[in-house]
């Protein structure tokens, strides 16, 4: 029950990468691929309807995981006290920029907007990945499955003085601000044309070659920083399909771009970001926050997990909520499908 | 006080009251905009429709606040009270994820298309996309209350060896008898927030319109301050009614039955007494125990509470001193401020409405201005409300069970947690003005106009702007909105 509760949660994370992923990216090249006015807002609409929905699987996932995993929740929660506090003030400034923007038509009042829109987004996708590499690498868990990090230390790569940005972690957030730019960037092709799409084309071809090197960077450092990924997946070898499907959804997005095939070249760069999470999902389970340094202190999805009876019951009203929901997201989803084409009523 | 604990609880009580201010008007709003939606689909009235679309503006303006201050509510649980999470997490886990996956979803994928898709869908889907925003809300407040509703009259539960609570009842937890009553007063109160608002902007496009110097515009604009008026004071009086009976007076008699010592903090009864006094007005004196200046009503704090004149309650002197609310003055100013405006607000509906119903309304000018000062109030009432349910309750975090003490983050140090309050109150203070400045501006471009927005200016052209401005008030008015004229 735990197990599956495990994957539950770390399914509605995915799902929260993948969609919220692509309007973060976005976000992070708006300054870049959109420069007038009506191109902003193209870009804006492009996510306009869909980047609230997307945001809720974070909050949703959050509430998942009280109910399941209430001593992960207390514990991490409250051990990145300061970067989680930061991470909701640029989650506000995101939200009141892609909101405040439109009411104003003033050249001072708009420009103001999309700066703190695309800052907060390209921020996000750093955080994002930091917190990722966080949870892998491990934090110094005490006996009471408490802890509390400072945000950085030294960024030496050795030393046992971790800081929540360090050296690893910030290369996973790096690469997951690479990963989330270029997906954004496949979504703006995918809904957009004409000069945005150009712009966005040559942002996905610049960000490709250093994203497979962060890649790379990361798959080595993990198995260095995090040696059960490695346990665990030499324990059951055909886990290592995982990141190789991860690969080939990241490269094979790359050439359905070329090939002008939007919609595969965006869910090639969906399966890289879904199967890059659960190649670590897989390599870390059953442990959901390692201890640095005494792996028998981690939280583990046993230890961590809430009453039986509330995980068992819980089930019942939340597959059918699920499916409501993937119901009518998907709805939406085909309601705006296609291309933006600018409305003066939106953003 | 601890200062870690009094940062954590202060910065819990900070974020709470200024979230707390937009989903009570959105909540309420909802219903009304779905009201004017239905009308504008069953009547086909283009007026309706337009009115739905004003207050669609500044519903998503305060939409957007209220989702960006209620993240960091689900936030601190873990953040700056990991101990209540992980203790109750066990049985709150429940409510707080049963609100992602019914109400966070359906209020956010709708509201996207209810603000921005009423060129795109059909008025059927956009009644609907209106209608699901709404029940989203609503059922987003149900299991908050719900949450709250457990920490106030801990239910369904038990205590595991190792301290931790864990659910034993599903059931239990959502019938809750104190959330049925919680939750339709906090509702109740939604609608009146709501119901003020919307009639006290129609009252000041009344009061603009009826000048003899108005331009055509505001002229316009009047006729639709008559829907606004009228739609509020008719969903504004039963609404200002509920919120006091049934709905407030269950939830104190629950409060008296489960929270003694919450009930006579927040009634000022120092002293045990058979037919007690309800106390109006008087300032707790906690060094000498009893109420300065007090001006009471003989016996009917006990009729109300017992249905019976001579009825014993028990005054906080009868109960140990580490069960009373931590600040009892406060307390007890925050439930006579909200008891007293929820009484103002039966009178002035009940004035506007019989002067609705003599036809009089929209041209007593002293009636208008009252409505329109009346409308900040029910925010003070929906604050003040809250103070006595969670000041009540303290020093508990879940009654009986987890004291406020035993809660907070201890990794958390109060230097940090003042980091963060400083924070939120200069990105709040940030929010709030910016939020009145476009609230305002919107108000300021009314309804009805054409080419009167940003929004329609751009509508490609501009041409037609100068006429649109300029145009006359229509002649086609919808009769029900003619009385008084």
């Amino acid at each position: 029950m735990e197990t599956l509760w495990f994957y539950l949660v770390a399914a509605m994370v995915a799902v929260y990468v993948v969609l919220d992923g692509f309007d973060l990216g976005t976000g992070a090249l708006h300054l870049f691929i959109a420069r007038t006015d009506p191109e902003r807002r193209t870009v804006l609409q492009s996510i306009g309807p869909v980047w609230d929905g997307n945001e809720v699987w974070l909050l949703a996932g959050g509430g998942a995981m009280v109910l399941a995993f209430p001593r992960l929740y207390a514990s991490g929660f409250s051990g990145f006290y300061l970067p989680l506090m930061m991470v909701l003030w640029l989650l506000i400034l995101r939200a009141i920029s892609i909101e405040f923007r439109s009411h104003l038509k003033s050249p001072i009042w708009r420009p103001i907007w999309d700066v703190v829109f695309s800052v907060s987004s390209l921020l996000l996708t750093i955080f994002l990945g930091a917190a990722l590499g966080n949870v892998v690498r491990g934090v110094p868990l005490g006996e009471d499955g408490y802890f509390f990090a400072p945000l950085w230390t030294s960024f030496r790569p050795t030393g046992s003085d971790l800081g929540i940005l360090d050296w690893y972690t910030l290369t996973v957030g790096l690469a997951s601000f690479l990963a989330l730019t270029y997906h954004g960037a496949m979504w703006v092709i995918l809904k957009t044309e004409g000069e945005i799409r150009e712009r966005a084309k040559r942002a996905a071809r610049w960000t490709w070659p250093p994203l497979l090197l962060f890649v790379a960077l990361v798959t080595f450092s993990t198995f260095l920083v995090q040696p059960q990924v490695a346990e665990r997946m030499n324990g059951t070898p055909v886990a290592y399909l995982l990141p190789l499907v991860a690969l080939g959804g990241i490269l094979s997005s790359r050439r359905f771009m070329a090939g002008g095939r939007e919609l595969a070249s965006f869910l090639g760069s969906a399966a890289f970001l879904v199967f890059m999470l659960m190649s670590v999902v897989f390599g870390l389970y059953p442990m959901v926050l390692p201890a640095a340094g005494d792996p028998a202190a981690s939280l583990t999805v046993f230890n961590a997990a809430g009453p039986p009876y509330a995980l068992r019951v819980a089930l019942f009203w939340w597959i059918p909520g699920m499916i409501l929901v993937v119901g009518y997201t998907t709805f939406i989803y085909r309601q705006m499908a296609g291309k933006v084409e600018l409305d003066t009523d939106g953003y | 006080m601890d200062p870690a604990l009094f940062f954590h609880r202060f910065h819990f009580a900070f974020t709470i009251s200024f979230h707390y201010l937009f989903p009570q008007f959105t909540m309420g709003m909802g219903l009304l905009i779905v009201i004017l939606k239905t009308k504008a689909l069953r009547t086909g009235d283009e007026r309706f429709e337009k009115a739905a679309r004003f207050w669609g503006k500044i519903f998503g303006l305060a939409f957007a606040m209220g989702v960006v201050t209620g993240i960091p509510m689900e936030f601190q649980f873990g953040t700056n009270w990991a101990r209540f999470s992980e203790a109750t997490g066990g049985v709150i886990g429940q409510t707080l994820a049963m609100e992602g996956v019914f109400a966070f979803f359906l209020e956010s994928s709708f509201l996207g298309l209810f603000l921005f898709g009423h060129k795109r869908l059909s008025p059927r889907m956009h009644w609907f996309s209106a209608f699901a925003v709404f029940a989203g809300s609503w059922i987003s407040g149900f299991f908050i209350v719900a949450t709250n509703a457990f920490m106030q009259h801990p239910v369904g539960y038990e205590i595991q060896p190792d301290g931790m609570l864990a659910l034993t009842s599903y059931w239990s937890l959502l019938l809750n008898p104190w959330l049925l009553w919680q939750y339709l007063h906090t509702m109740t109160g939604a609608v009146v927030t709501g119901s003020f608002v919307m009639a006290g902007i129609g009252a000041y496009y009344l009061l603009l319109g009826q000048r003899t110097d108005a331009s055509p515009e505001a002229r316009l604009h009047a006729e639709y301050g008559k829907v606004f008026v009228k739609l509020g004071v008719l969903v504004g009086l039963p609404a200002s009614v509920l919120v006091a009976f049934p709905t407030g007076d269950m939830q104190a008699v629950n409060v008296a039955e489960h929270q003694p010592a919450a009930f006579a903090s927040m009634e000022g009864l120092f002293d045990t007494e058979e037919g007690a006094p309800l106390v109006l007005i008087g300032q707790p004196d906690m060094e000498n125990m009893r109420l300065d200046n007090p001006i009471e009503v003989p016996r009917i704090l006990s009729f109300l509470t017992y249905r019976r004149f001579d009825a014993e309650v028990v005054g906080l002197k009868d109960i140990p001193r580490d069960q009373w609310p931590d600040n009892v003055p406060l307390h007890y100013y925050a439930y006579h401020i909200m008891v007293g405006l929820g009484t103002l607000f039966i009178g002035t509906m009940l004035l506007a409405a019989w002067l609705l119903l003599r036809r009089k309304l929209f041209r007593s000018r002293a009636m208008l201005w009252a409505l329109m000062f009346a409308a900040p109030f029910p925010f003070i009432a929906n604050t003040t409300g809250w103070m006595t349910a969670e000041l009540g309750r303290q020093p508990w975090l879940v009654y009986g069970v987890l004291r406020t003490e035993d809660g907070y983050s201890a990794t958390v140090s109060a230097g940090n947690a003042i980091f963060s309050l400083l924070g939120f109150m200069g990105l709040y203070l940030l929010l709030g003005i910016l939020f009145l400045f476009l609230a305002a501006r919107e108000v300021g471009h009314g309804p009805g106009g054409h080419g009167t927005s940003p929004h329609d200016s751009e509508r490609g052209d501009g041409g037609s702007e100068g006429g649109g401005a300029g145009g006359l008030p229509h002649t086609d008015i919808p009769s029900a909105f003619n009385e008084g004229r």
